[in-house]
């Protein structure tokens, strides 16, 4: 060998799909060609077919339920009510938030959609048939719609089925210091306060829920296909819910058309397929409709603000006050840490230097579908950014301060991290004002202010909308956070093969994040085994470790860091390996990239590849062979990515009409492992973030109908309606705490997005001095606040006229 | 579809209606005997078992289910499998030939425009009915043209890029001569 001392055979980690390669991805290949297999593509012999009877009343008692004439349709096999549920222990199940809920309705319906049946039949649409030949019996009751008509006098209890439950109130929750938040209140100079609401939405993945089941009586095992995020939570559940044994429950998500929160909850027609599966001794498959997915699974948002800042009048925030009133439905089912009542919306104003917070959240009963689930977002850390930046931008403006001017002055400065916030949470670092500093660049901020004034002259109405985020992204670390008792870590398990190929595993579930390409770069990165050489496996929970799931952005942090941390086991005993073949010390052996060779003989080394050749052929003598480790990763912390969007509008005065001119955003997450990938979800993100402020929302009419329980009603913007974006990367603080030094990304742009577009609107028409109008921003919202010059208020009932 | 019922006496079980049809599927001639109700996309998904073709929203909304009958783009979700006696089905299975990739399934991969992947069939047979009469569009064009396919995932600008891609790739590859593209635009 003739290599000098000096000289590197480190292998280049671009080349090998290492750390922040833009690897194209490997679960394009099969998805291009149409070979997904997503759990509607599932198909079992002899399997039937499953479809639901919901109720069309939001509030009311069952009388009774005649199902004979479904029964008597050639190729039905089973009927389910919920009395035949309740005979079998099943008709309630736990929800993730330690309530109930109904599997199938047996006293009353709470809400309209609510499962009231099921038939399973050889064709779903026979099955379809039959359900339309039940006849439900309903004495309406009056039906509650917001939060205000469940807290009145006279209203009548939802939850009637619970004992001890007098009114309509789930919970009341309170977090910070108030004694020193009303100090803080006592020495303002100026008192800002504000008032919205963040509208229910829905995830609205293009794929629906859905589960084939399939129980075989012959060797006692349950096999579900099911759209889950999590699908080992699903497997406790089904063990706790069906007291199966759960050796004997295999649960399998497949290829998931989108999830976005909404399939992380247990869903009544899981829990259904799964109990006829079991009664028919065949496969059961279920695959909702649209209308059944926006009407009865797992919503979002649907909180009430009132907020207050204590400000000074040079411009510090002295301190912040903030009630939520929460609309959870009929059922508390929100997917969230058990210790937290209204997810972690204690974490607004964590991007700000606060003295001093005080939060109480009141949680309430009403007769709308139950979810609360962690939408594109760590446990509504959405509507804490989206209230957070509302406030912000009504504190500027009632100071009579520049909207950057004011939050630089009061973000949490570089040199200040760690740093606790108002609310306790510990936020790792981050560079705010230079993040800030990109955007206003980006978008010219001095010159659209000027050219805004000059429009303005001209009667036309150009806003700029500014947003920030900082989200406590990766539950959690066990101490805190936990879903029914179960901590929330997460897991990776990688197996060299004799050749220098490896298989990974992990707990997490990728819904088109691309895990599978990702993964294999963070085993690159620290193996040097080229991420071509590693296949990546999810989903199934008779070969995955045991992992919470993905949802919140916690795969990277917590999942992505496991797999660090499970290559570098490897790697320690590759090491011995490597110092048995070169018959040296395992201190005198170093580590590049790929490669252990002689300090002392750089050219002497061994590749990654012959170790994992010796692992199986040539190992030390008591040595246990092979190459495979499992890794378990609760993490110190959660990360914190920090993001700033800015947009610009223009509004028609005319109509109310608004265009989105620019949209620019800058997204500190860390270390990038796959920037293709980042920057693809944070253009999704932003999407959604679009769709919630300008048309995406579900809303109620007086007598309890959901308006958006379809496609028609439930509007989505399409290529046309989403306006381009400008994206920026520059600004790069690794996390301190992760092995790698990655934060979480894939919801930053969905909650920090909504205020940005909102700013904009409400800064272009600022001289009506109207001070909010809820979202989604509609035209005719803005043309009454721009025609009336009051505020305007989304929350439903809708209005009639 | 064929069905095999429980055989009950019924009047009913006698009646269901059944009719044939025949088609062509990525090129291949099938029969089918089907209840006249049968959806489009249940005659692909489960007649033929072709899995490709998506189910999003059954309202002719999300584009999902997009195939190509005689070429144009539809909605497999609300049209009647009888619709196609007679005719020709696309379906994302019949894109890439044995040998080689679609230049638009290429132009996905590439540009990253697809995450769940499961707008991606129906946002690609969209493209193809758009590049097939204009190979030359712009974003404008292209934004228009599948629009009505919606995507939860990607925010659409990447997948803009991949059928920009794609349009680049298939000019190059067969570059028209002049009067052939204008017919081409013309019938477009
Ligand atoms: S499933 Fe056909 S358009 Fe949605
Ligand atoms: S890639 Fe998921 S819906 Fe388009």
């Amino acid at each position: 060998m003739t290599t000098t001392a000096d000289e590197s055979r480190a292998l280049d980690e671009i080349k090998i799909g290492g750390l922040g390669s833009s690897r194209k991805r490997v679960e394009d290949d099969r998805f291009i060609r149409g070979k997904g297999n997503y759990v509607d593509d599932v198909v079992l012999p002899g399997m039937l077919h499953m479809e639901i009877l919901r109720s069309p009343l939001a509030h009311a008692r069952i009388k009774s339920i005649d199902a004979s004439k479904a029964w008597a349709l050639p190729g039905v096999r089973l009927v389910l009510t919920g009395e035949m549920m309740a005979t079998r222990n099943l008709a309630w199940m736990p929800t993730l938030s330690y309530d109930t809920q109904a599997v199938l309705a047996t006293d009353k319906v709470r809400f309209q959609g609510q499962e009231v049946a099921c038939v399973i039949a050889d064709d779903p649409y026979i099955a379809k048939d039959a359900c339309e030949l039940i006849e439900v019996d309903y004495e309406p009751l009056p039906p509650i719609m917001n939060p205000w008509q469940g807290l009145a006098e006279d209203a009548p209890v939802i939850r009637d089925d619970k004992v001890n439950q007098a009114d309509n109130v789930v919970y009341n929750w309170e977090v910070g210091d108030k004694a020193g938040t009303d100090r803080a209140f006592e020495q303002a100079d100026v008192i800002s306060k504000m008032e919205l609401h963040y509208p229910r939405s829905h995830p609205s993945p293009i794929e629906c829920c859905g589960s084939v089941a399939d129980f075989n009586r012959a060797t006692q095992k349950l096999t579900v296909y099911l759209t889950s995020q999590a699908p080992h939570i699903v497997r406790a559940a089904v063990a706790m819910v069906a007291e199966l044994p759960e050796h004997m429950i295999r649960i399998v998500s497949p290829d998931i058309g989108g999830g976005f929160g909404n399939k992380v909850p247990i869903y009544p027609g899981y829990v259904c397929s799964i109990l006829a599966s079991i009664l028919l001794e065949c496969p059961v498959k279920w695959i909702e409709d649209k209308t059944g997915n926006l009407i009865s699974t797992g919503f979002a948002r649907d909180v009430y603000l009132k907020g207050e800042m204590a400000l000074r009048k040079d411009g510090k925030i002295l301190g912040v006050r903030m009630h939520t009133d929460a609309d959870h439905g009929a059922f508390f089912s929100d997917a969230q840490p058990s210790k937290f009542k209204i997810g972690l919306m204690h974490s607004a104003f964590a991007a700000y230097d606060v003295p001093a917070a005080h939060l109480t959240a009141r949680g309430v009963y009403t007769n709308k579908a139950p979810g609360g689930v962690a939408y594109r977002c760590s446990f509504r850390v959405t509507e804490a950014m989206f209230f957070q930046e509302r406030m912000v931008q009504a504190a500027a403006d009632d100071l009579g301060m520049d909207q950057a001017a004011f939050r630089r002055m009061n973000f949490v400065r570089d040199d200040d991290f760690p740093h606790r916030t108002p609310f306790g949470f510990l936020t790792d670092s981050g560079q705010y004002a230079k993040c800030l500093e990109v955007g206003l660049k980006a978008i010219d901020y001095e010159n659209f202010r000027k050219e805004q004034a000059e429009a303005r002259k001209r009667g036309r109405l150009l806003g700029l909308g500014i947003s920030t985020m900082t989200e406590p992204l990766g539950a959690g670390n066990s101490r805190e956070y936990d879903i029914l008792g179960i901590k929330m870590f997460d897991s990776a398990e990688l197996k060299v093969h004799m050749t220098g190929k490896a298989i990974l595993r992990t707990g997490a579930k990728t819904q088109g994040q691309g895990h599978e390409t990702t993964w294999a770069q963070i085993v690159a990165h620290e193996l040097g085994i080229p991420a071509d050489d590693v296949v990546v496996e999810e989903g199934d929970t008779d070969t995955a470790p045991f992992g919470m799931g993905t949802y919140a952005s916690r795969s990277t942090p917590v999942a992505g860091a496991a797999v660090a941390m499970v290559s570098r086991k490897i790697r320690a005993k590759a090491r011995k390996l490597a110092a048995h073949l070169l018959e040296v010390s395992e201190e005198d052996i170093e580590w590049e990239l790929g490669r252990f060779y002689v300090r002392s003989a750089p050219g002497r080394g061994v590749t990654i590849q012959e170790c994992a050749m010796a692992a199986y052929s040539n190992m030390p003598d008591g040595m246990e062979p092979g190459l495979e480790n499992t890794a378990y990763y609760d993490p110190p912390n959660l990360t914190w990515p920090f993001a700033v969007y800015i947009v610009t509008v223009e509004v028609d005065p005319e109509t109310g009409v608004w265009d989105v001119l620019r949209m620019v955003a800058v997204d500190d997450c860390g270390v990038r492992i796959n920037p293709m990938i980042v920057e693809g979800q944070i253009m999704g993100g932003l999407t959604e973030a679009y769709a919630m402020a300008s048309m995406q929302f579900i809303t109620f009419d007086a007598d309890g109908n959901c308006v958006g329980s379809n496609y028609m009603d439930y509007l989505l913007p399409s290529a046309w309606e989403t306006p381009g974006y400008e994206l920026h990367s520059e600004v790069v603080t690794p996390c301190p705490h992760h092995p790698i030094g990655a934060k979480g990304i894939g919801e930053c742009a969905a909650v920090g997005g909504p205020a940005a577009f909102v700013n904009a609107v409400m800064d272009a028409i600022s001289e009506t001095g109207v001070r909010n109008i809820d979202m989604p921003v509609l035209p005719d919202r803005v043309w009454e606040a721009l025609t009336y010059r009051r505020d305007v208020s989304g929350a439903p009932p809708i209005r009639q006229d | 579809m064929t069905m095999v019922y429980d055989d009950t006496g019924d009047e009913a079980t006698a009646d269901v209606p059944v009719r044939k049809i025949r088609f062509t599927i990525n090129g291949r001639k099938k029969v089918a005997e089907i209840e006249p109700r049968l959806l489009l996309a249940d005659l692909i998904r489960r007649g033929v078992g072709l899995t490709g073709t998506h189910r999003g929203c059954d309202t002719t909304n999300c584009g999902a289910c997009t195939v190509l009958v005689d070429g144009r783009a539809g909605k497999s979700c609300t049209m009647l499998a009888v619709q196609v006696d007679g005719r020709e089905v696309t379906t994302v299975e019949g894109l890439a030939t044995a040998s080689e990739l679609h230049p638009l399934q290429e132009g996905f991969k590439q540009e990253h425009g697809l995450q769940c992947g499961f707008c991606t069939p129906g946002m690609m047979l969209s493209a193809k009915a758009l590049l097939d009469r204009n190979p030359d569009p712009t974003e404008e064009d292209v934004r228009w043209a599948i629009s009505g396919n919606l995507c939860r995932c990607t925010g659409y600008q990447n997948i803009v890029k991949s059928v920009l891609w794609a349009a680049a790739k298939l000019r190059e590859r067969e570059p028209e001569p002049a009067e052939a593209s204008a017919v081409n635009k013309v019938e477009g």
